[in-house]
């Protein structure tokens, strides 16, 4: 079975986080101390979190277990749950977390002022402890409070670099995120009136049993609808997503690829767990949320795609380019089976590696124009700083879905999940207007970058990329490429993970 | 070959900026558009005069009426919206089970095991303190957290801004004129020196409500009340002070330093002791911790230390968020 060192895991890095979270308003702000406890701390759980995927699935079965948090068995007391899939997440979300430190780390110190350094570490913290404990919960009450912690801290990272745009932004999205709070909260009430729990698996199992008697199935309707809802409008699905290119296209570069790449993805597996845990994929399909879902998915591939055609500032494109990709996240989720899942669950991991890339390179090429964001500005700074030119190109390409790159992998296994569904032709429709879509206006992005202007390149006198941001940047591509080249593995694992879920 | 490509290039990149086909000799003078905030679109460049005219009067028609079919228009929705979700959610709720039925769903094993053994598993008289700081305590940890989280992000933003203008830092969020961005206005509220009244009620009362406050934390377990309520109450007694005698009264031993550490330390002291019963409990290890025999003021293993790190953390935010919204700053 499982070890005992292993099987504390989930509960150390969520305390971890936490206590260093605690910690981090009393420690001296010399030396930029907070910033690299943070870095180091987020680094161990990673090896921790690599280390208990690795004693889940080297015995060739899946295996996953409960935690139970205090002397008390689940139904009465609280619980985490471990299995491949949660770990697998666990990990790259916290690698993606540290590589968006690092290589932002001098943008950061340019961006924040000195005294709210270390609070934009506190929240750091709380915000990564907030998505390892929505990955590992196995209570909707608890997974709702880590929501409320995941709320703040976001809303906070937005506002920590000052200015009109940024206290605007933050405003948006702390209004739009409590209405997503207000719903999910109105539905885990109607749902422990209805079922009596708030464990995930006895909740499935009262509601096998009303949807087998057709009892309370208005009320069951109403919940479902409300939670997604609520939940969707945190991970920005296409017409609730109005906030979100505000939010990440005016913060501070950390913190555009923080939100866009991580606390995004927390919400949406929770409505994975919700699906798969709480009703089952039967219900959903009898429900009929999984065509919401689907329509939404497309809607959103496509729109979100159009919105950043018209961009002109490079970060906000990159925002409304996350909008597209959380469609292709909810179309796969919208299948309702088995693959499709585990198809949306390599891109929540793939798009968790490219979108911090991104923008970290946007950041990069934006510094080396003289703090510039429109797209024109960029020309030619692909010379200045051939690190982020490299991770613009790379992550363009990979958006478009190039064979090879990371984003291909997961375009690929969404569309083989498809075709086992009544709706592909649909789903690859949509598959291949947004991709094109998606090439319009990246390759005119890496077209600017790559152009030789001799004029404005000698205006250009950012320093050299630091060592944190050149590793961060290597690491950001090796990801991208061992995804795009090696994702068959992992997919296997993560179909194993989503059977255990 | 290499000229080929050249071409190519050059015309793939004319097509990037729009420039459209030209004469090969014609130099383009080079000209970026300004780079402006993202909130004002750069000027359009048209290929012909008359959709040049049709999209600026189009644009000017947008700019007399716009906001105004906007502001129709959203209304409308806005309480089309709320209707509908407000007209569903009062159906369901006629749907729900009936309340205070014996054989609501609610009333399972859960509850039951709750009330029946609740007392002397975790010690505690009162049954909601033995729920929420020990079946469930992980979720009050998560609450107070939320709390922390509030608290220091309000922190951040209303307070760090005001001192950055005060340390004359230029960084690089500041206008043309050096001015910060966050002008701080005169303080919301006014505070008049000379109220008697106040003052006299706020020094017979305070004691009272301290005490009162003291009582409801430390009893949490024994009587209805604990952290959060009482943590409130003590929050009050500390906004009615700052009202009574001024915020520099207050400022002189609860600014925000104190505030910072006192929360860090009780969320400290939550986080190490409850982490220690958690390990325990999820290893199936033997816990040091008593329980205590029950209506006892020493009982209920943990529930006694949690509820006064909960009460700390919550009359500190309260009293912060008072202060910080008011004065802007603590």
């Amino acid at each position: 079975m499982i070890n005992m060192f292993a099987y504390n895991i989930p509960f150390v890095s969520i305390f971890m986080l936490m206590i260093a979270a605690i910690i981090t308003p009393l420690l001296p702000k010399r030396n930029r101390l907070p910033e690299k406890l943070s870095c180091y701390v987020i680094g161990i759980i990673a090896i921790l979190s690599a280390y208990l995927l690795y004693v889940l699935t080297s015995s060739g079965q899946s295996l996953s277990f409960n935690f139970p948090m205090g002397h008390f068995p689940a139904p009465w007391g609280n619980e985490l749950r471990a299995g491949p899939l949660e770990a697998v997440l666990a990990l790259v979300f916290c690698i993606a977390m540290l590589l968006s430190l690092t290589g932002n780390f001098s943008s950061t110190a340019e961006d924040i002022a000195p005294n709210r350094r270390q609070i934009f570490c506190v929240l750091v913290n709380l915000l990564t402890a907030s998505l390892l404990a929505l990955t590992y919960t196995n209570d909707l009450f608890t997974a709702y409070v880590f929501i409320e912690i995941n709320t703040i801290a976001a809303c906070a990272i937005v506002a920590v670099k000052e200015g009109p745009e940024t206290v605007r932004a933050a405003l948006r999205y702390l209004v739009m995120s409590l209405v997503g709070s207000g719903l999910v909260m109105i539905a885990i009430c109607l749902l422990y009136d209805l079922t009596g729990h708030l464990l995930m698996q006895n909740m499935h199992g009262a509601i096998q049993v009303l949807v087998t008697t057709k009892s309370y199935m208005m009320p069951l309707t109403v919940s479902l609808a409300l939670i997604t809802a609520g939940l969707a409008i945190k991970s920005a699905l296409y017409p609730f997503a109005s906030w979100l290119p505000d939010a990440h296209g005016s913060s501070t570069n950390a913190s555009s690829a923080i939100l866009s790449g991580l606390v995004l993805k927390g919400h949406i597996f929770t409505i994975i767990k919700i699906f798969y845990r709480v009703f089952g994929l039967e219900v959903i399909h009898l429900l009929r949320m999984d065509t919401v879902i689907f329509i939404l998915g497309l809607l959103a591939m496509i729109m979100g795609s159009v919105h950043a055609l018209k961009q002109t500032n490079v970060k906000r494109m990159i925002a409304w380019s996350s909008v597209a990709q959380v469609g292709y996240i909810f179309l796969g989720v919208g299948l309702n089976t088995t693959a499709g899942v585990a198809a949306a669950c390599l891109h929540i991991i793939v798009h968790a590696c490219i979108k911090p890339m991104l923008f970290t390179a946007a950041g990069g090429l934006s510094n080396a124009a003289g703090h510039k964001k429109g797209l024109h500005a960029l020309m030619g700074t692909f010379y200045v700083n051939r690190w982020a030119g490299m991770g613009l190109i790379v992550g363009a390409f990979s958006m478009m879905g190039i064979p090879g790159f990371a984003g291909f992998a997961s375009k690929l296994s969404l569309m083989m999940a498809s075709f086992d569904h009544s709706v592909v032709v649909w789903s690859l429709a949509a598959l291949a207007i947004s991709s094109v879509l998606n090439a319009l206006y990246y390759v005119p992005a890496v077209i600017v970058v790559l152009t030789h202007n001799k004029d404005a390149q000698k205006n250009f006198t950012a320093p050299a990329p630091t060592r944190s941001y050149k590793i961060s940047m290597f690491i950001f591509l090796a990801l991208n490429f061992y995804l795009g080249l090696f994702c068959m593995p992992l997919l296997r694992l993560i179909t194993r993970g989503v059977n255990v879920l | 070959m290499n000229e080929e490509l050249k071409a190519i290039w050059r015309s793939l990149f004319d097509w990037v900026m729009g420039n459209g086909p030209r004469p090969e000799n014609e130099v383009i003078p080079p000209e970026p558009p300004p780079d402006l905030p993202f909130t004002l679109k750069p000027k359009d460049k048209y290929s012909r005069f008359h959709e040049a005219t049709l999209k600026e009067r189009y644009s000017q028609w947008v700019e007399i009426h716009g906001l105004h079919i906007f502001s129709i228009v959203y209304s409308g929705l806005s309480v089309l919206t709320c209707v509908v979700v407000v007209s569903l959610l009062l159906a369901t709720v006629a749907e729900l089970p009936p309340f205070g039925d014996e054989k609501n769903p609610a009333n399972n094993e859960v509850i039951r095991r709750y009330v029946e053994h609740g007392g002397h598993e975790t010690g505690a008289q009162n049954i909601v303190a033995g729920l929420i700081l020990d079946y469930r305590a992980f979720d009050t940890f998560g609450e107070s957290a939320v709390l922390f989280t509030a608290a220091v992000s309000v922190l951040m933003i209303l307070g760090a801004s005001r001192r950055n203008k005060q340390d004359n830092e230029l960084s690089p969020n500041v206008n043309e004129d050096g001015k910060n961005f966050l002008q701080r206005g005169p303080p919301i509220k006014t505070f008049r020196k000379d109220d008697a009244i106040l003052r006299g009620v706020a020094t017979l009362s305070i004691p009272v409500i301290l005490m009162m406050g003291c009582v409801v934390v430390i009893n949490g377990h024994l009587s209805p009340g604990g952290g959060f309520s009482g943590g409130a109450i003590l929050s009050t007694a500390l906004i009615l002070a700052a009202n009574a005698y001024g915020f520099e009264r207050v400022h002189d031993f609860f600014n925000e330093r104190t505030f910072i550490v006192s929360s860090s330390t009780a969320l400290m002291i939550y986080a190490l002791s409850k982490g220690y019963s958690f390990f325990t409990g999820a290893n199936h290890l033997h816990s040091i911790i008593p329980k205590g025999t029950i209506g006892n003021i020493l009982s209920g293993g943990l529930i006694l230390p949690l509820n006064i790190c909960v009460g700390l953390i919550v009359a500190g935010t309260l009293y912060g968020f008072y202060a910080l919204f008011s004065e802007g700053d603590m």
